[in-house]
């Protein structure tokens, strides 16, 4: 093996910060993916297309508009100094923020497509057996979606891996705090350290490999979606 | 059109512009960038030929060149990648040299918050010191001589943010994220005087010298506007451009 302990350290934060993104974004995805599938609002469409502009929108542009909006002067830098907590770029925190911004199309799309799947019919009759919409939504609608909770995390945890741009552009590359892998194997790429981005380059493409391999056998055998 | 049908036609097209005659690919280390445009237009102006320059991070380029990427000409920000490429048969022998010395700065974008000692850094307020990735940026590698020189290499390694170029340390500094850093003394200064902020301008003694290398790439052996543009480089009028951003022009 040739990874050191910089190495290791990267592979350590990225795992952390995928797995907090992907709790963050369950439990702020599930409301909005609810929303977007029940609603008859016109303000449905807005914000789908608000919800899925990081599929398109290039990592620069996310990271360029987070490094000015949680800067110093930025609107969002001056409510954290205010609050004491002092700004976001250049943390773990911020790049918790990052990453769910980056990814939240991720969890939110397959979320409303198995709440939409699911229809009305289920809710209508649980409704004339008395549950209230809380007990409906846990005893009903989750058990029900739980494929598309399955499919959302595993789609927001893999790309939050994944993620290059954003944390290029905010993290200031510092050791265990805002040095992921992909940021690492750039690092190394630059500094010709090709035996290094190797071995993290190559774990990176059999790891994304597995998840999407685990990602379309289920689809298979689980018809429901 | 389909899109591979599109996609073969640009492919067509790019092919024959980049086989005329009068246009040279030209790969420069970031610090030099405001410079390169001047120079850009003035070679343009003055011999009809074309530079298209691509600015990034020095080590990046080693790392495309090295796999077949379509330049001609490199201006590095350091000597040890043009050498490197030289002994890998990369480039045309013979063709390098050092076209400009550069200078660091110490820079905040708030007036008066680097005063000209550098005496800020000593006293340490600050919450993030932005440097450019010593690995891969030479202006990051004299920045760290510079501090480990002055004692402070401990006392601000938690502080230190780094950007992976030269410009991406500068746009830390200029959003105010980081209070200060170490940039490239070309990317803040013009005509004798700072473009904006407050600055120390950092002693050469303070570090190893940043001498910058150019070289013609195996790429550009048969392309005139290459040994046009090199030569450009070496005469007077680009010298005076290099120098009134700060850089000296060696005396080779």
């Amino acid at each position: 093996m040739h990874l050191d302990s910089s190495d290791l350290a990267a592979i350590w934060l990225t795992i952390q910060l995928a797995s907090l993104t992907t709790l963050l974004l369950l439990i702020v995805g599930t409301p909005i993916a609810w929303w977007l599938a029940r609603t008859r609002s016109r303000l449905k469409g807005p914000v789908g297309a608000v919800v899925a502009l990081p599929l398109v929108l290039p990592p620069t542009v996310l990271g360029f508009y987070l490094l000015v909006v949680m800067g110093p002067h930025g609107p969002v830098g001056q409510v954290t100094q205010a609050l004491g907590l002092g700004v976001l770029p250049f943390t773990f925190a911020g790049l918790v923020v990052g990453s769910v911004i980056y990814s939240l199309p991720f969890v939110v799309q397959p979320l409303q497509n198995a709440f939409e799947a699911i229809g009305t019919r289920p809710l209508e009759a649980a409704a004339t057996l008395r549950a209230s919409p809380r007990d409906c939504f846990f005893s009903v609608v989750l058990p029900l979606a739980r494929p598309g909770f399955i499919t959302a995390g595993i789609l927001g945890f893999a790309h939050t891996v994944g993620e290059f741009g954003v944390v290029l552009m905010i993290g200031g590359n510092i050791e265990s705090k805002t040095r992921v892998v992909s940021v690492q194997i750039y690092d190394h790429v630059e500094a010709l350290e090709y035996a290094q981005a190797h071995w993290l380059a190559g774990g990176m493409v059999v790891f994304s490999f597995v998840v999407l391999l685990l990602l379309y056998t289920r689809r298979r055998s689980t018809p429901l979606w | 059109m389909s899109v591979s049908r599109l996609s073969l036609v640009l492919a067509t097209l790019a092919v024959s512009a980049s086989a005329a005659a009068g246009e040279v690919q030209v790969a420069v280390a970031a610090n030099f960038t405001a410079p390169m445009q001047a120079i850009a237009r003035q070679f343009e102006q003055d011999t009809g030929h074309k530079a298209v320059a691509a600015f990034g991070a020095t080590g990046q380029f080693y790392a495309q060149i090295k796999n077949g990427a379509p330049f001609e000409v490199f201006l590095a920000a350091d000597d040890d990648r043009p050498a490197r490429l030289e002994s890998e048969q990369q480039t045309v022998p013979g063709s390098r040299f050092t076209y400009a010395v550069g200078a660091l700065a110490l820079w905040s974008a708030k007036p008066g918050y680097v005063d000209d000692q550098g005496a800020v850094l000593k006293q340490n307020e600050f919450r993030h010191l932005a440097i450019a990735n010593p690995k891969a940026a030479p202006y990051g590698l004299a920045a760290t001589q510079v501090l480990a020189k002055l004692g402070l290499a401990d006392a601000v390694k938690p502080k230190i943010v780094e950007g992976q170029s030269i410009a991406q340390t500068q746009q830390f500094v200029a959003t105010g994220n980081a209070e200060l850093g170490f940039v490239a003394l070309s990317q803040v200064y013009k005509d004798g005087k700072l473009t904006s902020g407050s600055a120390w301008l950092v002693p050469a003694s303070l570090h190893d010298p940043i001498k910058q290398d150019a070289v013609i790439l195996a790429k550009g052996k048969d392309n005139p506007a290459a040994q046009a543009f090199v030569d450009y480089l070496k005469g007077p009028k680009a010298a005076d451009i290099i120098k009134s951003y700060g850089y000296q022009v060696s005396a080779q």
